[in-house]
Parts: structure tokens; sequence; C-alpha cells
């Protein structure tokens, strides 16, 4: 049976969002799962990644892992692969991991793929093309394949399943301990997470300045259970945090109803919305790209649309 | 300082791409610097005005690339290094990254600098394979960078915010839009590009085995998806938000 291991990312103490997801696509491959997981914390989640999908999880609570960016964990992942020869590792699109699976492609003469939206088995996986238009399908070849999987590919759902722990005792050379994390700072965000969010409210360069995506925070109010997101161009431009980015080099969100104002439909933007189940648009360029998979459309301004649609929701739940 | 900054020539982003049976045409199409990369020029060529020393181009790419090497050395980059050559076209972020490794590796560095991710190829893993293979660290995402004491001290991009991150040179250092703000080349800048030294290399004069240099994946397949539908569109006559608020109401978010 093929080996199929995953690697997860660990983070105050908590896995991966996306690592579950992956091992919950493993699950269903005819494969053996194992998850790798190295950082404070470690051991505290292998249950966890168990009821996912993984048999064996190998764990390491060392600190060294979080301390240094990629090259320990690179080191012990790659002596891990050595002695058990796994078939593929999958990886989720994060910062670290992005890092710890590109070194691990030169030390094992890996190939690498990035940007996986399926992966069907330990050496084949798929990707989309042109925001989305194309599928591509890929072989990878070679004993060792290493795949980075895109965020919210596939719904995370648990099992009854449990992992054997495995404590990984790689020794960590000197050398290897160089470009160190000093200091951590995390935004504030107030109500649910931009990727938990069952209404995202999104906005783009077309509301003008950074004072109008208070109209965004209302509006996210007023609904309930709503998150605020934005485009790269106005991330880029300093109106708000890269928390708020989404697309292909933000954040990928899936949720019920995604209302864009003022967005043009990139394709870089719509690869990190098009999950969506539900979509609407307002835009003043009714050839904007966007308005072609909008479930409902708004040829108009937005700056108009958002104090009007604030009051029609507030009236209709009967608020004050 | 020596510096190096890999630089990727790219089909022009804002042109609709073509495929060429299963890759991306890159010849004869129009080309531009990758604009990520721009920033990588522009840091090297700060790092160099703080430090001294010298700012060097490395590319693979097909031979219209010089075009991209060119724009870096009008931006003030000292020299430029172009690795050609047919048998590399489909090459992988592996085999790319062992290609550079080999041409940065015939000189000295003390630091490397790339994108965090080209424009077309977006793999995003070429520079940590690169830092694996010439055996440094690597900063990553960086947003702001700093020396001081002769370390490197850079802001780096997370999930919900920054972390801050030192390290010694030699290292790999990859770089995010918005880490700076590229100068625009002079016409004396263009006009100087055109004496500064530029090599053009094939593998053949490299130290890379021919084995390492064939890519370990293949596109099997394309396909189209089905496109998501437009639903209705229609131009605000003032009814657009009750349009909107009846559309959510359906969906039971209010
Ligand atoms: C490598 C790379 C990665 C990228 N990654 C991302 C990413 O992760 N996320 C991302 O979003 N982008 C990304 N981009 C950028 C992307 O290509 C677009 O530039 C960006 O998404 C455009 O943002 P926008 O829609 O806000 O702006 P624009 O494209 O400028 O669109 C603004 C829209 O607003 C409309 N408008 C103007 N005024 C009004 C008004 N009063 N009312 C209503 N509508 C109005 C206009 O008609 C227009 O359609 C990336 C680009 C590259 C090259
Ligand atoms: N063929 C290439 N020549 C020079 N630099 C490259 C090449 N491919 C990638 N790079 C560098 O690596 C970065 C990340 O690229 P990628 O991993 O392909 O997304 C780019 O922004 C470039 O700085």
């Amino acid at each position: 049976m093929a080996k199929v291991w995953v690697y997860v990312e660990i983070a105050n103490g908590k896995a991966d969002a996306t690592a579950l997801e992956i091992l919950t696509r493993a699950r269903s491959l005819d494969a053996e799962v194992s998850a790798v997981v190295l950082g404070p914390g470690a051991t505290g989640v292998a249950s966890e990644l168990g009821r996912y999908g993984a048999t064996t999880v190998y764990a390491s609570d060392d600190p060294v892992y979080e301390e240094y960016i990629a090259q320990p964990a690179a080191h012990a992942l790659h002596e891990l692969v050595v002695e058990h020869g796994p078939d593929v590792v999958l990886f989720a699109t994060n910062y670290d991991s992005r890092d710890v699976a590109g070194r691990l492609s030169a030390k094992a003469g890996a190939p690498l793929m990035s940007n996986a939206s399926d992966v069907t088995g330990p050496s084949t996986a798929t990707t989309a093309a042109f925001g989305g238009q194309t599928i591509v399908d890929v072989k990878l070849e070679g004993p060792l394949k290493l795949v980075l999987v895109r965020p919210k590919s596939f719904d995370a759902e648990p099992s009854d399943g449990d992992a054997e722990v495995i404590s990984v005792k790689a020794h960590i050379p000197d050398e290897l301990k160089k470009a160190k994390r000093v200091e951590r700072h995390a935004e504030e965000t107030s109500g649910p997470k931009l990727e938990e969010a069952s209404v995202v409210i999104a906005g783009g360069r077309g509301l003008g300045e950074a004072g109008n995506f208070k109209l965004l925070d209302d509006l996210a109010a007023v609904i309930g259970n709503a998150a605020v997101g934005a485009t790269r161009a106005v991330v880029d431009a300093g109106w708000v945090p890269y928390a708020y980015q989404i697309g292909q080099t933000g954040a990928t969100v899936k949720p019920g109803i995604y209302l864009a104002f003022g967005i043009s439909g990139a394709t870089q933007h719509v690869v990190g919305m098009k999950g969506a189940s539900k979509i609407v648009a307002v835009n003043k360029d009714e050839d904007a790209p966007i308005f072609s998979f909008a479930d409902v459309g708004v040829v108009g301004d937005a700056l108009k649309v958002l104090p009007q649609l604030i009051e029609e929701v507030q009236r209709r739940k009967g608020g004050p | 300082m020596n510096i190096i900054v890999c630089v990727k020539h790219i089909p022009d982003p804002n042109l609709p791409g073509v495929m060429d049976g299963f890759r991306l045409k890159r010849e004869g199409v129009q080309g531009v610097l990758d604009p990520g990369d721009e920033f990588g020029v522009e840091a090297g060529l700060r790092l160099k005005e703080e430090l001294g020393g010298e700012v060097t181009l490395v590319s693979m790419g097909p031979a219209q690339a010089q075009e991209a090497l060119r724009r870096g050395l009008s931006m003030g980059a000292d020299k430029a290094v172009l690795i050609s050559d047919d048998s590399l076209r489909g090459a992988d972020a592996l085999v790319t990254a062992r290609v550079l490794a080999a041409a940065i590796k015939r000189g000295a560095f003390d630091l490397v600098i790339a994108g965090v991710e080209s424009t077309d190829g977006y793999t995003g893993t070429m520079p940590a394979t690169l830092a694996e293979l010439l055996g440094v660290p690597q900063l990553t995402f960086t947003t702001a960078i700093e020396v001081s004491d002769g370390r490197l001290r850079v802001r780096r991009q997370s999930a919900d915010g920054y972390q801050v991150v030192e390290c010694s040179f030699p290292c790999v250092m990859t770089v995010t839009a918005g880490v700076n703000e590229p100068r625009y080349a002079s016409f004396k800048g263009i006009m100087a590009a055109k004496k500064k030294p530029f090599e053009q290399l094939s593998t053949s004069e490299l130290e890379v085995e021919p084995d390492a240099l064939k890519p370990g994946q293949e596109v099997v397949e394309v396909s189209l998806v089905e496109q998501r539908k437009a639903g209705e569109v229609l131009p605000d006559d003032g009814q657009g938000a009750v349009r909107i608020a009846t559309f959510l109401k359906e969906a039971k978010v209010i």
C-alpha cells in the first residue's frame, strides 16, 4: 500500500486547519496515512491528527523547530523520509510549510508541485490555472514526491481513527540554527475569522479610499457572522492590513455568500474566493469580469448601494 | 558585499496567457521583468548603497530574457548572467534552483535575493530550494529590511501579522511586493546598461549533471472546467440594495 504523509504545521499549540483538510483527503486514498508534526504542542495534537486520518504521528515538541526558520524542520523531516520511505509528502500552502517543502525538495532530490487543488494518488495531483478556468493534471516521478496543497481544497471531517505516536529524536546541528524568529506580532481582529465566516464582505479599489471600509464593517455588523476582506490592490495601498487579503497570495475563503464591492475580479483574486456558494457583486463597470460569475450583479456605485443596503438589512431584521 | 538578485523574465501578465501545448507559451510573446522581481532588484540596490559592494542579476530563461536583465541593469545593477539552453524548457522549480545554484556558486556571494513567488508560475518554492542547495539559511516573505551589526533583521509576513527574524550572512532572502518602491530606470541608466558586463551561459558551462536537469513532474492533461454562470446583472435603478437584501433573506443569512 502507498505511504502518504502529511506535514502538519503547528502554531500556538494548534494544528493548522489546512493540514486537517489534507488529512481528510489522504484518508480517502487507498494508502497508509501518517502525519509529521514538529514544534511545541506537537504531541498534544497527535490524537486530533489521528481522528482526521493519520494512523501514525511522528511528533516532537522541541522548540528548535519554532525558533528557527525551516532548516531544523527540513532536516528532521528528511531523516524521517529516508528512514521510512513515504511515496508522497503533502504540505499545506502556508508560510512555514512552503519553506520546509522547498528545502526538502533539494535535500531529497524530489519533485515539488505547488498550488495543488486536489491529490488523486501518491503521484498524481491537479491544479487550477487561469483563475480556475482550466484544470491541469500533473504526474510526479521518482521514489518521493512532494505536493503543496491550497487551503480549502477539501472539507475537514473527523473520523473515529486513532494514531500511534512516535517521538522524533532528531539531532539538530548548530549550523542549522541561523534564521531566528525573535519577535511575533499578531494583528487584532474582531468578529469571526475571514476563513471561517459564513458571509464575507470584500472591498476593492472601487471603494475609493480607506475610510470607506467602515461601510463594510457596518454591513458586517448588521448581518452578523460576517467578516470583512479585501483585494491586494487595497492592501498594497495600505487601506487595510495584509490579514484582510483574499486571493492567490492571501486567504482562501469559502463562505456561503461572498459580497464584492468595487472589485474587478482579477484571476489572482478569484482563486481565493471562487469556492463561495453564492456571489454578489456591485461594480460601476458593467464589463467588470466579476459579473461573469456573480449570482447577483448590481451595476452601480458601491458607495451609494452600501448605505442603502445597511439600512435595508436593518429594516428587515427589525433592528434599530 | 556581493549581492545576487534572481530575476525572471515572464510573459506580460497584462496580456491573456497563451498555451503552447501543455505549457505557457514563453517565446515569441511580449515579455517583461517579473514585476515581483523589481522589488528584489530595488532591495539589492538599497543594500549596496548602504553597505557597498556589487549587485549581480541572475536569470534562467530563453534568449529573450536578456530584456529583463537589461531592465534590471538600467535600474542600477552592476552585471548580469543569463543561463539559456533549449534543454531547460519545461524546467520545474527544482531544476531551476539547481541551475541558478550552479551559476551563483561560480563566485562568492553574501546575499541572494528573490521574489516570494513568480507572477507567471507562482510556485513560490524555488528560493527555499535554492537556499538549501547553497547550504545557507533563508529569510522569506520579507516586508521590511534592516542591517545592524552586520546581521540582517527583517519583518516576515505571517498568517496573523508579522514576525521579526534575524540572520547572519550569507543567506537567501525573498521579498514581497510592498517591501520598497522600485525606482524607475533613468535615461542615463538605460544608456549605461548597454555597457555593463553581460554573460550568457549554457548548462554545459555549469557544474550540473545532465540528469539533474530533467523535471520530475509533467502535465498529463489540461481540461476546461465548467464555469460558474452569470446571474442577473442589472443596473442600479435605486433598487440594487433591495435586490441584494432580498437575496440575503432568501439565503437565510438575515
Ligand atoms: C503574483 C500576483 C499575486 C496577486 N495576488 C493577489 C491576491 O492574493 N489577491 C488579490 O486580490 N489580488 C492579487 N493580485 C492583484 C490582482 O491582479 C488585481 O490587481 C487586484 O485583485 C485588483 O484589485 P481591485 O479589484 O480592488 O482593483 P481594480 O482591478 O482596480 O478594480 C477596481 C474595480 O472597482 C470598480 N469601481 C470603481 N469605482 C467604483 C464605485 N464607486 N462603485 C463600484 N465599483 C467601482 C471598477 O470598475 C473596477 O472594476 C495579484 C497579482 C499578482 C501579479
Ligand atoms: N528562471 C528563473 N530565473 C531567475 N529567477 C527565478 C527563476 N524562476 C524563479 N526565480 C526567482 O524565484 C522567485 C520565486 O519563483 P517561483 O518559485 O517560480 O514562484 C521569483 O520571483 C524569482 O526571483
